[in-house]
C-alpha cells in the first residue's frame, strides 16, 4: 500500500480511505505485504493509526528516518485538534499512535530493503519536505516507481528530487500542479517579500502618527504547516529582515517551532547542499528575528507577521487569527500553498468573501487575500522531467484535479509515447508487462559464443545453439552435448542419403569440378570445399560422384546429410536434380 | 579471480581484487607508524629538540649528522615525518575501476592513489566516512604544515647506509616508498572522486558485478562490503565490531553464503577488554586530577573520543570532577563534535531514539552547553586565555610526533603529578614516548580497540560459513610476543589462505554459470519436450546480444529481402537463410513401429 493519508476537507467518515476496497472481511495483514509512507504530511500519513490500530494491520510500515521522527508529532497534533478541541469521539488515541509507530521500519536513502523473498523497495530523495522520499518497488525484473509528493527544483532549505534511469514498468506520479508552469522561484520570492514588506512598512509609518483605533492594523497572516514550507519562508524572511534591518516582529504560532527547527538541525543531511556545507559555522535553523507567538499578541495594534498552523485554515490557531483579522482591509493573508476543497483556505482562494462559520455565523472577509505557490510540488515541467529521468513504460497520475490531469496525460502520451492512466477513486487500472525470462547459461557455452568476437558481417546475425533444461522451476541453458551428458542420454545420428543422376559424359573428376563450381557460384554465403579425396563438402553435407555402372554418360551424385542439416540437404538435392548449367569453358 | 595485496599492515589494508572484468581496490590504508622514526614537530620553539646532537657513526663518520639526531638514547630522522604508502608497483593502479572504503581510518592513503597513479575511477564510501575522513586528513595536513621544516632527509634511506644504522631505523621496511604528507588541494581533489552510498545500497559496476556496503558496527558509517555476481559472492570484512558503542550494529546475516571472505582489521590488542579499559581510563583520570595533576589523552578527533566523552559525562559528577575543565584541541574539534550529532541514521538504536525526541544523540552537546567541555582549534588564540589547570586535554596526534600534543608533552612531561593516558591502539606507546625520555609524568596504557577479537571471529565464521577465508599472514600465527597463545589466531576449516605485502593470491573460484535473459517472443517459440518426469528440454537457436555485460537472447530476425534482379532473387529465395536447430534425437527407437510405418 502506497501512503495512508486523510482528507482535510471532510470531518466525517470520508476523511479516511475506505479500506474495505482491500478486503471486505479478511485481515488487512493477509492482503498487504507492506505499507510505504512517502512523507509526513497528513494527506499521506494521517490515516495510519486508524488503519493499523482501528481497522487492524500488523505488517511492516516503511518510511525514512525523518518521517519516522516527525510523523507521530503531526498525528498527535491532528488528534488533539480533532478530539480535544472539536470533542469528537471514535478517533485514534495517543497510545494508538505509539503502537502504530512501533510497526515502522526506518529506511535509508538508496538502501535496498528486502521486504520478503521477492519484493524489494528502495527510497530516493524527493525534496518537497524534510525526509520526503520516492520509492521504487521491484519484483524480479518488473518494477513500479511511486513519487509521493516531490519537487524538481531545489529551494532555500531542501534539494531537488532525483531518481536514476530505473525504467519502471509503471511510474505513479503526483500531479498537483499538472498544468502550472511556474516562473522562477526568485520572482516568487521577490513578490512575496515585496507584499509582506509593503504591508508592514505602511503600518510602521502610520503607527508613528499613532492610531488609537485598534481596527487599523497592518498585519500579515501566513498559514503554514509546522514543518516544511514554514522553515523555507522563515529562512527567507530572516535573511530579508537582516538585510533590510527591519523591526516589525515576526512570530511563529505553535509551540512546535523550536522542536521543528531542532529536527531540521539533527537531520541536516537531508537539507540542501549549501545548508549542509555551512552548518558547522552557521546553522540556518537558528533564527534571530522570529519569535514564539502568544495568543494575546493577536490583539496588539502594531504591524506584525505571523506564521500560524495549520496551512489550509481548516482549524486551529491559523483559523482563530484569521477570524480576528479578516474584517480589516489593511491586513493581508498570504496562502503559500495548495488548499484542498472544503477548507476555508480553498474557499477564500476561489474568491469567496462571505464565509459561513460554525453556528451559522457569517464572516465577511475584507482583508487582502494573496496566493503564492510556495508548496514544493513539481510543476508540469518538473513532472515531465522526472518521466524523462526514470523512463517508465507506463505512467499513472494521482493526487491532482481531473481536468488538469487530463491535459497532462495527453502531453505525456504525445511526448513519451507511453500509456498514461488517471484512474478515479475506486477504479482499477490493468496493464500488461512483458518481462524477459532469466535463465542460467553455462559459462562454457557463453564463452564459446563471445570468443568468436564481433561478426565480420554485422547485418547477418549469427545463431547460438543450445539446449534449455527445465527442471523444478529452474532454467539452464547448456550446450546440446552437455545436456545429453547430464541427462544420461545417447544421441542418435539420423542421416539422409540421396542419389541424383546427372547426364555428363566427362570424367568423374571433371563432373565433380563442374558441380563444385556450380555450387560455389550459387551458395555464396556457405562454405563449399573441394576435398582432396574428390568429394565436395557444403558445410557438413557430403557430395560424391561416381560413374553409373551401366551408363558411362550418367554420373551418380551421392548427397548425404544429417537430420540437423535437413533444410540445406533437401535444397541441394532439388538444386542438383535441375541439372548442371552448360559449361562455357 | 586474483587478489593483489598492497599493504602489509593488517588493520590498514589495501588490496586489489580482480573479479570478472572489474578491478576493485578494497581500502587504501596509510601506515603511519613510520612517523615514529622522526623527531616530533614542536609548535613552540623547543630548546631541547633544537639542540640535539647529530648522530655519528661508530667509526666517527659524521656525514649523517644533519639528517639523524641522537635523542634520549635513540636515533631519529630530523625532517618532516613520512608515511609508508601501499605498494604501487605490483600492478598498474591506473587500471583500478573503483575503490571501496570501509571506514575513515582506512582511507588515509586515498590522495596518494587518486592523485599520483593515473587513477580515473570512482571511489565509494558512506557519508559519515567521507565527512570524518576529511576531518582526519585536514587535521593531519594542518598539523604538519603548521610547522614548516625545510629539510627533507634522504641520505639515510640508501640501502647501504641504512644497514649501518641502529635499530629500529635499520629494520624499517619499504623506506623507499615513504612519502611526505599530501596537501589540502590533493585531499579535496581526492574526496571529489567519492560517490556517497548508503548501507544495503546495491551498486552495479559495469553490469558485471554488484557491490553493497553493510554496517560493520565499528565507527560512524563504517562498512563491510559484499562483492557479488549472480553466482559468486565475496565478502570483504574490514574493521568490524560486535560491541554496542555508538554506531549502528554490525550486519552479520548478509555475509552468509560467501564463497570467499576476506578478513582484515581485527583488534590490535586481542588481550584487552575495551570495557575494562574504559573503567581504568576513568579511574586514572580521576586520581590524577584529584591530586592536582593534568591528564593528557592523545587521540584522533573522531571515534573512541565520543564514547570516552559519554563515559565521562556519566562519571564526572559522581567522581566529583564537575569543576575540572575538559579541553578538546584540534583544528577540526568543532566540526567533529557537530558532525557527530547529525548522523542519526548511522547510529545505534538508543541514539536514534533520542534524535526522534528530538534531542542530540551524543551527550557531549550538554557538556559543551554547561561549559564542562571546551573545544579549540589550537593551543594558540583563545585557549591560552581560558587555560586552567588541573585539566584534562584531548588532542592529537596519537603518534606524539606532530599536532598540539607535542606541546603538552614538553609542558607536562617533567612533573610526576601529570598523567598521559594512551587510548588509541595504533602506535606502540613506548615508541611514541621515546623522544621525550626521560619522563617524570605517569604513563597509563588503556588501549581501546573495539574491533573483533579472535573468539568473536571464530563465532562469526561459524555463523556465516564462508567456503574460504583469506586474511593477512599475521592472523594465521600467534602474536610474536605471545607465541604460546595459539588462541590468538584464526582457527577455521579449511585453514585460511594468508597474504603478505606485495603478494598475489589466486582465489579458489570456479565460475560455471552466468545470467542470461530470454526475450518473451523467443520463449513463446520454444517447444519443450518432457524427457524424464519433471525434466523438460527445449532446443534454443537464438541471436545473442551482449550490452553492458548483460546478455539477452532474441528471436533470429526474419531474412531481409535482398534488393537484387528478379532472376537472382528467385535463386536466393530458395536458399535456406538460417538453420533453426532440430530437436535432439535420443531415447528408445520403436523399431517395429518404424518398420510398420514404412510398410504402409
Amino acid at each position: 500500500m502506497l501512503d495512508c493519508g486523510m482528507h482535510m476537507g471532510y470531518n466525517d467518515d470520508r476523511r479516511f480511505p475506505d479500506f474495505s476496497y482491500i478486503t471486505q472481511n479478511g485481515r488487512l495483514t493477509d492482503f498487504l505485504d507492506c505499507v510505504i509512507i512517502s512523507h509526513f504530511h497528513l494527506d499521506h500519513c494521517g490515516a495510519l493509526p486508524y488503519f493499523s490500530e482501528m481497522v487492524g494491520y500488523d505488517g511492516p510500515i516503511y518510511m525514512t528516518h525523518p518521517t519516522k521522527a516527525i510523523c507521530p508529532i503531526l498525528l498527535e497534533d491532528y488528534r488533539k485538534i480533532t478530539v480535544d478541541k472539536k470533542g469528537e469521539t471514535n478517533f485514534f488515541t495517543s497510545q494508538m499512535i505509539k503502537d502504530c509507530m512501533k510497526k515502522v521500519v526506518a529506511v535509508h536513502l538508496h538502501q535496498t530493503v528486502q521486504v520478503d523473498d521477492e519484493l524489494e523497495i528502495k527510497a530516493y530523495y524527493a525534496g518537497h519536505v524534510l525526509g520526503a522520499a520516492m520509492f521504487q518497488i521491484k519484483v524480479g525484473s518488473e518494477s513500479v516507481a511511486y513519487t509521493g509528493d516531490y519537487n524538481m527544483t531545489p529551494d532555500r532549505h531542501l534539494g531537488a528530487a532525483w531518481i536514476d534511469k530505473c525504467r519502471p514498468d509503471l511510474l505513479i506520479s503526483e500531479s498537483t500542479y499538472a498544468t502550472t508552469i511556474r516562473d522562477s522561484k526568485r520572482c516568487r520570492e521577490r513578490d512575496f517579500l515585496k507584499k509582506v514588506h509593503e504591508t508592514v512598512e505602511r503600518g510602521g509609518k502610520s503607527s508613528r502618527v499613532s492610531w488609537p483605533n485598534s481596527a487599523s492594523r497592518w498585519q500579515v497572516l501566513i498559514p503554514v504547516f509546522a514543518l516544511g514550507r514554514a522553515q523555507e519562508l522563515c529562512i527567507l524572511l530572516e535573511t530579508f529582515w537582516e538585510r533590510m534591518n527591519l523591526k516589525a516582529p515576526i512570530y511563529f504560532s505553535t509551540g512546535l517551532t523550536e522542536k521543528a527547527n531542532h529536527y531540521y538541525k539533527l537531520f541536516i543531511t537531508w537539507t540542501n547542499q549549501k545548508i549542509r556545507k555551512t552548518f558547522v559555522q552557521r546553522n540556518m535553523f537558528e533564527f534571530k528575528h522570529i519569535k514564539a507567538f502568544d495568543r494575546a499578541f493577536a490583539d496588539n495594534p502594531g504591524p506584525m507577521v505571523v506564521f500560524a498552523t495549520p496551512g489550509m485554515l481548516h482549524a486551529g490557531q491559523s483559523l482563530q487569527i484569521f477570524r480576528k483579522w479578516a474584517g480589516n482591509e489593511k491586513n493581508m493573508v498570504i496562502m503559500p500553498g495548495y488548499c484542498v476543497q472544503g477548507t476555508v483556505g480553498h474557499k477564500i482562494l476561489s474568491g469567496q468573501r462571505k464565509l459561513e462559520m460554525e453556528g451559522r455565523q457569517i464572516l465577511e472577509v475584507k482583508m487582502q487575500v494573496e496566493y503564492m505557490s510556495f508548496s514544493a510540488h513539481a510543476d508540469a515541467k518538473g513532472i515531465m522531467q522526472l518521466i524523462r529521468q526514470a523512463e517508465p513504460r507506463n505512467v499513472l497520475l494521482v493526487h491532482g484535479e481531473a481536468k488538469k490531469m487530463e491535459f497532462l496525460k495527453q502531453k505525456i502520451e504525445q511526448e513519451f509515447h507511453v500509456n498514461c492512466y488517471m484512474p478515479a477513486n475506486g477504479e482499477t487500472t490493468t496493464f500488461f508487462t512483458n518481462p524477459n525470462i532469466p535463465v542460467d547459461i553455462s559459462l562454457g557455452l557463453l564463452k564459446r559464443e563471445t570468443a568468436l568476437g564481433p561478426l565480420p558481417d554485422a547485418k547477418k546475425p549469427k545463431l547460438m545453439h543450445g539446449t534449455l533444461i527445465m527442471k523444478d522451476n529452474s532454467f539452464r541453458l547448456v550446450s546440446p552435448e552437455q545436456a545429453l551428458k547430464e541427462l544420461g542420454l545417447a544421441e542418435h545420428q539420423l542421416r539422409f542419403t540421396c542419389r541424383v543422376h546427372i547426364q555428363d559424359p566427362r570424367k568423374e573428376h571433371e563432373t565433380v569440378l563442374r558441380v563444385y563450381n556450380h555450387l560455389k557460384g550459387i551458395l555464396k554465403d556457405y562454405s563449399v570445399q573441394h576435398l582432396p579425396d574428390g568429394s565436395i563438402m557444403v558445410e557438413s553435407i557430403l557430395i560424391q560422384a561416381t560413374a553409373h555402372s551401366e551408363d558411362q554418360g550418367t554420373k551418380v551424385l551421392l548427397v548425404s546429410w544429417t537430420y540437423q542439416d535437413e533444410e540445406l540437404g533437401s535444397y541441394l538435392t532439388s538444386l542438383l536434380k535441375k541439372g548442371l548449367p552448360q559449361s562455357t569453358g | 579471480m586474483k587478489l593483489y595485496c598492497l599493504s602489509g599492515h593488517p588493520t590498514l589494508p589495501c588490496n586489489v581484487l580482480k573479479f570478472k572484468s572489474t578491478t576493485i581496490m578494497l581500502d587504501c590504508g596509510l601506515d603511519m607508524t613510520s612517523a615514529l622514526n622522526f623527531l616530533p614537530l614542536p609548535l613552540v620553539q623547543s630548546p631541547r629538540l633544537s639542540k640535539l646532537p647529530g648522530w655519528v657513526l661508530k667509526d666517527g663518520n659524521t656525514f649523517l649528522d644533519k639528517e639523524l639526531k641522537d635523542c634520549s638514547g635513540h636515533v631519529f630522522v630530523d625532517s618532516v615525518p613520512e608515511f609508508c604508502l601501499p605498494e604501487t608497483e605490483l600492478l598498474d593502479l591506473s587500471t583500478v575501476d573503483v575503490i571501496l572504503i570501509s571506514n575513515y581510518h582506512c582511507m588515509m592513503a586515498l590522495p596518494y592513489i587518486t592523485e599520483c597513479t593515473g587513477f580515473t575511477g570512482t571511489v565509494y564510501a558512506t557519508e559519515p566516512t567521507v565527512q570524518i575522513g576529511r576531518l582526519l586528513m585536514e587535521e593531519l595536513v594542518n598539523s604538519i604544515e603548521r610547522v614548516p621544516k625545510a629539510q627533507s632527509a634522504s641520505l639515510w634511506k640508501n640501502k647501504e647506509v641504512q644497514r649501518l644504522l641502529p635499530a629500529p631505523l635499520k629494520d624499517a621496511v619499504e623506506v623507499s616508498t615513504w612519502r611526505r604528507c599530501y596537501t589540502m588541494p590533493e585531499v579535496n581533489s581526492a574526496l571529489s572522486k567519492i560517490q556517497l552510498v548508503g548501507y544495503s545500497q546495491k551498486i552495479e559496476l559495469f553490469g558485471a558485478v554488484q557491490v553493497t556496503p553493510l554496517s560493520s558496527g565499528y565507527a560512524l558509517g563504517s562498512s563491510n562490503w559484499i562483492i557479488q555476481s549472480h553466482y559468486e559472492k565475496v565478502s570483504y570484512v574490514s574493521g568490524s565490531s560486535l560491541l554496542t558503542t555508538h554506531p549502528q550494529p554490525m550486519d552479520q546475516a548478509s555475509l552468509k553464503n560467501s564463497d570467499v571472505l576476506i578478513l582484515t582489521g581485527l583488534t590490535q590488542i586481542p588481550t584487552a577488554n575495551p570495557d575494562g579499559m574504559v573503567g581504568e581510563f576513568c579511574n586514572n583520570l580521576a586520581m590524577t586530577v584529584r591530586s592536582g595533576g593534568n591528564v593528557l589523552v592523545p587521540c584522533y578527533p573522531s571515534g573512541v573520543i565520543y564514547d570516552l566523552l559519554e563515559c565521562l559525562y556519566q562519571y564526572i559528577d559522581s567522581a566529583g570532577l564537575s569543576n575540572v575543565p575538559f579541553y578538546f584541541i584540534s583544528p577540526v574539534a568543532n566540526s567533529s563534535l557537530e558532525f557527530s550529532q547529525i548522523f542519526a541514521e548511522w547510529l545505534c538504536h538508543n541514539k536514534q531514539t533520542k534524535v526522534y525526541l528530538p534531542e542530540p544523540p551524543f551527550p557531549h552537546a550538554e557538556l559543551i552547553q554547561t561549559n564542562k567541555l571546551k573545544h579549540y582549534p589550537s593551543i594558540h588564540g583563545d585557549f591560552s586565555n581560558d587555560f586552567k589547570q588541573p585539566c584534562v586535554v584531548f588532542t592529537g596526534h596519537p603518534s606524539l610526533r606532530f599536532g598540539d600534543v607535542v606541546h603538552f608533552m614538553e609542558l607536562w612531561g617533567k612533573s610526576s603529578l601529570n598523567t598521559i593516558i594512551f587510548t588509541e591502539p595504533d602506535f606502540s606507546y613506548l615508541d611514541a614516548l621515546a623522544p621525550y625520555q626521560p619522563l617524570a609524568m605517569k604513563c597509563v596504557y588503556c588501549p581501546i580497540d573495539t574491533r573483533l577479537n579472535f573468539i568473536q571471529v571464530s563465532k562469526l565464521l561459524k555463523e556465516v560459513q564462508p567456503l574460504h577465508v583469506v586474511c593477512p599472514e599475521q592472523y594465521t600465527q600467534p602474536p610474536p610476543t605471545q607465541s604460546h597463545r595459539t588462541d590468538l589466531m584464526i582457527d577455521c576449516q579449511p585453514p585460511p589462505m594468508s597474504y603478505r605485502r606485495a603478494e598475489v593470491l589466486t582465489l579458489p573460484f570456479k565460475r560455471r554459470y552466468e545470467k542470461i535473459e530470454i526475450m518473451p517472443e523467443l520463449a513463446d517459440s520454444l517447444v519443450p519436450l518432457e524427457i524424464k518426469p519433471g525434466i523438460s528440454l527445449a532446443t534454443v537457436s537464438a541471436v545473442l546480444h551482449t550490452k553492458d555485460n548483460k546478455h539477452v537472447l532474441q528471436l533470429p530476425p526474419k531474412p531481409a529481402q535482398p534488393p537484387a534482379s528478379k532472376k537472382r532473387k528467385r535463386v536466393n529465395d530458395d536458399l535456406p537463410e538460417c538453420k533453426p536447430l532440430k530437436p535432439l534425437l535420443s531415447g528408445a527407437i520403436p523399431v517395429d513401429q518404424f518398420v510398420q510405418a514404412l510398410e504402409k
